[in-house]
């Protein structure tokens, strides 16, 4: 499994380790194995993983807390804590933090949608079929992924402005979608590939015609990485700033909220919905992985 | 944030069967997407590169020509920010490996007996993917800012000159695009390092190996794709990001990077012909890096 | 041709001039065969003999390029997989993991909409024994119970041909031997017609009533697996199937009921009828257990041959019998499985001894014994693969 798709999977708590070839599972494994250290001292690797992932918190912490400042412009300096902008949080500069958050649900929604049905269809011909310009269309999936943003975005924005479309939702839509693409390819590709071929002989065999066999064996087999490139595809669009910036006009997205905000200071409302959006992730994954850790134990014994 | 555009390996193709219509069918709309909106862009991008001055002098009118001219004015003056953009990705992309490689090693190889430790650490690292990115970078700005508790207690310690600042210098910048793309580092380290088999470490201090030889002899080579595709996941977008250099970030009016001006250019000036230029230029000198770089390491077959 | 009705009895299976060429290489020469209804035939074959090939055509999972494939009499070339009245047991059984034990069962009989599906589901677990596990995913099973519910999941649909897919390979020695005995048990309960695809002998040997031997994309030999072990037709099946001493030399002799070859220098016979070729250069053969080992010359007889005197140059102990190599001059090794019916070894390592068998064990074959040596049966499975590999390495070298 590649890191994006690993991402993917944690990001949606999704690392279902459903196996996919209805095989024997495989005993023991290397998960059993005893690791070797090599050198680095018993303790000083499990200190340096500590210490670096309170590094890697700290910002979000900061965040976190200062939802609870008593600002009352920008927010730099604690002022005293309190609940009012968690449960006023659209009451600010008349709304603007809650309608750019909107937009901004909207938009990965939509372009998430689209993105993942593309990029399935995408996903599943380039693994099971075999056509002409395969390496083409190989390179033209893996371009978007390793052009800067800032490429993207203001490519489509010299488009856009050749061909005179006005900036708007839909042009932020359109960019987002594209980039997305790409991603939710790779994502499925490893679940396609992983999918035995044999399940879907077998389905054939057992009298199913191929539509039948693709929506009861195919696509539920898919639907963990299919749900994993979803979410992943929303993070992206939702996080999505540099290409916003060039296609969005005077549409406002969350991101480019605090963009602008920047210079003059933020509000504590962008801290509330940041660190909400931030708790509602983390607890969905920590979930998964807490199910799945149990998941794992359960059929371990069963085994 | 395509950490597995370089990680995956090719999938085997399984039994492609040769009904191409069916293939055209589920690869026409997305490649048909990415075609419009990926491939003509950046054609667009190379067209409007090459335009010249409204010949009426309107600001942000140009019409279309070879005007190769445009390419020498952007590098004469624009020189540092490109030398600057790829210097301060280089050094960030070598810091963001060695924070990440210990803490990939702890989770993917340490950690294996603890599949629920290990998960919920995994979810540490990418935690912050579900908080803004703009938000988190400010977040630094104000813990590092000259009159923050940190910088105030080095002052005090007589660790820093009493004039010293730490926002807006190149360290902040680098300092801010290594902690940003600290994720894109870990995940794929970790996804190479998860499937390390330690049979191969016992095996090289069977064979007389000091730890710190079979490190570097035998882990350190296994783990390369993680490696390669990491510092390329960190590299590409580091080189053209312009959060972190931005003067409402952590960037000050010396550090500005190739990103910003592209931004400035396109969207504040409307100097659509020089931003082409220079986004041409940017995607250019990545494809050439990595070329040679996924070259030099052996390790093509990742793409 | 959708398949409503379950079949009464097993069909019979007929192949009629199959080829099947994949880019690159040719998978089925030319093959004819004729299965009877209610049959367990095996298809024997070392990996890469086309064997599998065989089998999904006949399931319809590949299209032959040319020939035509008929069940019961009806010709069924140009129909989809899930239109034959055929079911599969995979290889690595292909259980939906999404899908509880019975749902996997259930399956065929929803797609065909066949009422009752879910206690028909039931009585096909009942018949495997699973019937307890049936709200189990698959993966929550042993590798034999996955098996078992594969089984059940094909013959639930009481297809008119059942195919098997070397079922038997992922299970330990012991679970296999159970699982053998129970497919056969089976077979005899419902009547069906099995074709079972396998590279083990012992499986084929002990399971089917007819079992072909294929080789390079065509059939070598088919009969009985008694008759196939007692006279091997070619050097192929005389090493795939057991082992054999081969010995390759011209024709000096004839009566009518014997022919008589020197082979290095020996004098050996083979009866007439026991042999594909009468004339010139051939070789013939025997089985090592047909092979006594003797302490001194023994005394020369008609209905013998006598190779000696040799030397053991090998002896290893396998409990029930102990094999010797034995290096005779001008021929080469032979190798002699004795019965540890005695106390202590029949012969030490480097006695002289000689060997002797039956004439009436001997047999002769239609083609000569590859030159590289006895144990073809290694090299053909063993060279494939690397031939595949070479193959493969230059493939890419190339692009």
């Amino acid at each position: 499994m590649s890191g994006e798709v690993q991402a993917g999977a944690v990001l949606g708590g999704l690392a279902e380790e459903q196996q996919l070839d209805g095989g024997p599972r495989r005993a023991g494994g290397r998960r059993g194995a005893r690791p070797r250290r090599i050198g680095l001292g018993d303790w000083l690797l499990p200190a340096y993983a500590v210490i670096a992932l309170v590094f890697l918190l700290i910002p979000i912490v900061y965040t976190f807390v200062f939802s609870f400042n008593d600002s009352i412009k920008s927010n730099i300096s604690w002022r005293g804590f309190t609940f009012d902008k968690w449960l006023n949080v659209c009451n600010v500069e008349g709304g603007a933090v809650c309608e750019a958050f909107g937009n901004s649900i909207v938009i990965g929604l939509v372009s998430t949608l689209i993105a993942t049905t593309l990029g399935t269809m995408i996903a599943i011909a380039i693994v099971r079929y075999r056509f002409r310009a395969r390496s083409a269309i190989s390179l033209l999936l893996f371009l978007p992924m390793a052009t800067p943003e800032v490429v993207l975005g203001a490519g489509l924005a010299a488009q856009f402005l050749a061909v005179g479309v006005p900036k708007d939702m839909l042009t932020i839509i359109l960019a987002h979608t594209m980039f997305c693409i790409s991603f939710v390819v790779v994502t499925v590709k490893a679940r396609v590939a992983s999918l035995d071929p044999a399940l879907e002989e077998a389905g054939r065999d057992l009298y199913g015609s191929p539509s039948q066999v693709f929506w009861r064996v195919t696509f539920p087999l898919l639907t963990p990485g299919i749900l994993a490139a979803a979410l992943l595809s929303f993070a992206l669009s939702f996080d999505d700033f540099i290409i916003t910036n060039f296609n969005s006009g005077s549409v406002s997205t969350f991101p480019k909220y605090v963009y602008i905000s920047a210079s003059r200071g933020i509000p504590a409302e962008a801290n509330v919905i940041a660190s909400a959006v931030f708790l509602f992730a983390i607890v969905l994954v920590i979930a998964a992985q807490v199910s799945r850790a149990a998941r794992a134990k359960r059929l371990a014994k069963l085994g | 944030m395509a950490f597995a555009a370089f990680a995956t390996t090719e999938a085997q193709p399984q039994a492609p069967r040769r009904r191409s219509r069916i293939a055209l069918f589920l690869l026409l709309p997305g490649i048909a997407y990415l075609i419009l909106f990926f491939l003509a862009p950046l054609v667009s991008l190379l067209l409007t590169s090459l335009q010249q001055p409204n010949e009426f002098g309107d600001i942000g009118v140009y019409d279309y020509g070879f005007n190769w001219q445009n390419y020498v004015d952007v590098v004469s003056v624009y020189w540092e920010h490109i030398v600057r953009s790829f210097g301060y990705a280089l050094v960030a992309t070598v810091l963001a490996l060695a924070f990440s490689y210990p803490l990939a090693y702890f989770i993917g190889v340490t950690a294996r007996r603890w599949p629920l430790l290990q998960g919920l650490m995994l979810v540490l690292v990418i935690a912050p993917f579900f908080i803004s990115f703009l938000l988190r970078t400010l977040a630094w700005k104000q813990i590092l800012s000259d009159e923050s508790f940190i910088i105030t207690s080095l002052k005090a310690l007589s660790l820093l000159a009493p004039d010293a600042h730490f926002t807006g210098t190149p360290f902040a910048v680098i300092f801010g695009l290594t902690y940003n793309f600290i994720p894109f580092m870990t995940l794929p380290l970790y996804t190479t390092l998860e499937r390390l088999d330690l049979r191969y470490l016992e095996a090289g201090s069977d064979l007389y190996a000091s730890p710190f030889t079979v490190f570097r002899k035998v882990t350190v080579p296994l783990s390369m794709p993680g490696i390669v595709a990491g510092t390329l996941l960190t590299f590409i977008p580091a080189a053209g990001d312009y959060i972190n250099a931005s003067r409402d970030f952590l960037g000050g009016p010396d550090t500005q990077m190739m990103g910003n001006v592209i931004e400035a250019n396109f969207l504040v000036t409307l100097n659509y012909p020089a931003a082409a230029a220079l986004s041409i230029i940017l995607m250019a000198a990545i494809l050439v890096i990595v070329g040679v770089y996924v070259k030099r390491s052996g390790t093509e077959d990742l793409l | 041709m959708a398949v409503r009705e379950f079949a009464e009895r097993g069909a019979d299976l007929q192949l009629v001039g199959i080829q099947k060429r994949f880019p690159g290489f040719t998978a089925i020469e030319s093959l004819d065969l004729t299965i009877p209804a209610g049959s367990f035939f095996a298809l024997l074959g070392p990996s890469g003999c086309g064997k599998t090939t065989t089998l999904r055509l006949v399931a319809g999972l590949e299209e032959p390029t040319e020939g035509r494939i008929l069940i019961g009499g009806a010709d069924v070339t140009a129909t989809k997989a899930h239109q034959r009245p055929v079911n599969t047991v995979f290889q690595s059984y292909a259980l939906f993991p999404h899908m509880t034990v019975i749902e996997n069962v259930a399956f065929g009989l929803r797609r065909r909409r066949i009422g009752d599906a879910t206690s028909r589901a039931h009585e096909a677990l009942k018949l495997v024994e699973l019937d307890h596990l049936a709200q189990r995913r698959p993966q929550q099973l042993s590798g034999g119970q996955q098996q078992r519910v594969a089984l059940a999941r094909a013959i639930v649909n009481r297809p008119a041909l059942l195919l098997l897919d070397e079922p038997l390979g992922a299970l330990d020695l012991k679970l296999r031997r159970q699982m053998q005995l129970e497919l056969k048990g089976i077979q005899e309960e419902v009547g069906l017609t099995f074709l079972h695809v396998t590279h083990d002998q012992e499986e084929a040997m002990t399971m089917a009533d007819t079992v072909a031997v294929m080789n390079r994309g065509a059939i070598e030999q088919m009969g009985a697996p008694a008759e196939l072990y007692d006279l091997p037709r070619t050097a192929f099946v005389a090493n795939f199937l057991g082992q054999s001493n081969l010995l390759t030399g011209e024709v000096v002799g004839t009566t009518p009921t014997s022919i008589a070859i020197d082979a290095g220098g020996h004098r050996v016979v083979v009866p007439v009828d026991r042999a594909q070729v009468h004339r010139g250069r051939i070789t013939v053969g025997v089985r090592p257990e047909k092979v006594s080992l003797h302490r001194e010359a023994p005394a020369e007889a008609s209905d013998r041959n006598v190779l000696g005197p040799g030397r053991v140059i090998d002896v290893s102990f396998s409990g029930v019998s102990t094999q010797y190599l034995v290096e005779v001059a001008g021929i080469g090794t032979l190798l002699v499985f004795a019965q540890n019916i005695g106390i202590g070894p029949v012969a030490a390592l480097g006695d002289e001894v000689w060997i002797g068998w039956s004439v009436e064990h001997g047999f002769g074959l239609a083609d000569l014994a590859p030159d590289e040596g006895r144990f073809a049966a290694d090299d053909s499975t063993s060279s494939l693969a690397v031939q595949a590999r070479e193959e493969l390495v230059a493939e890419l070298g190339e692009s």
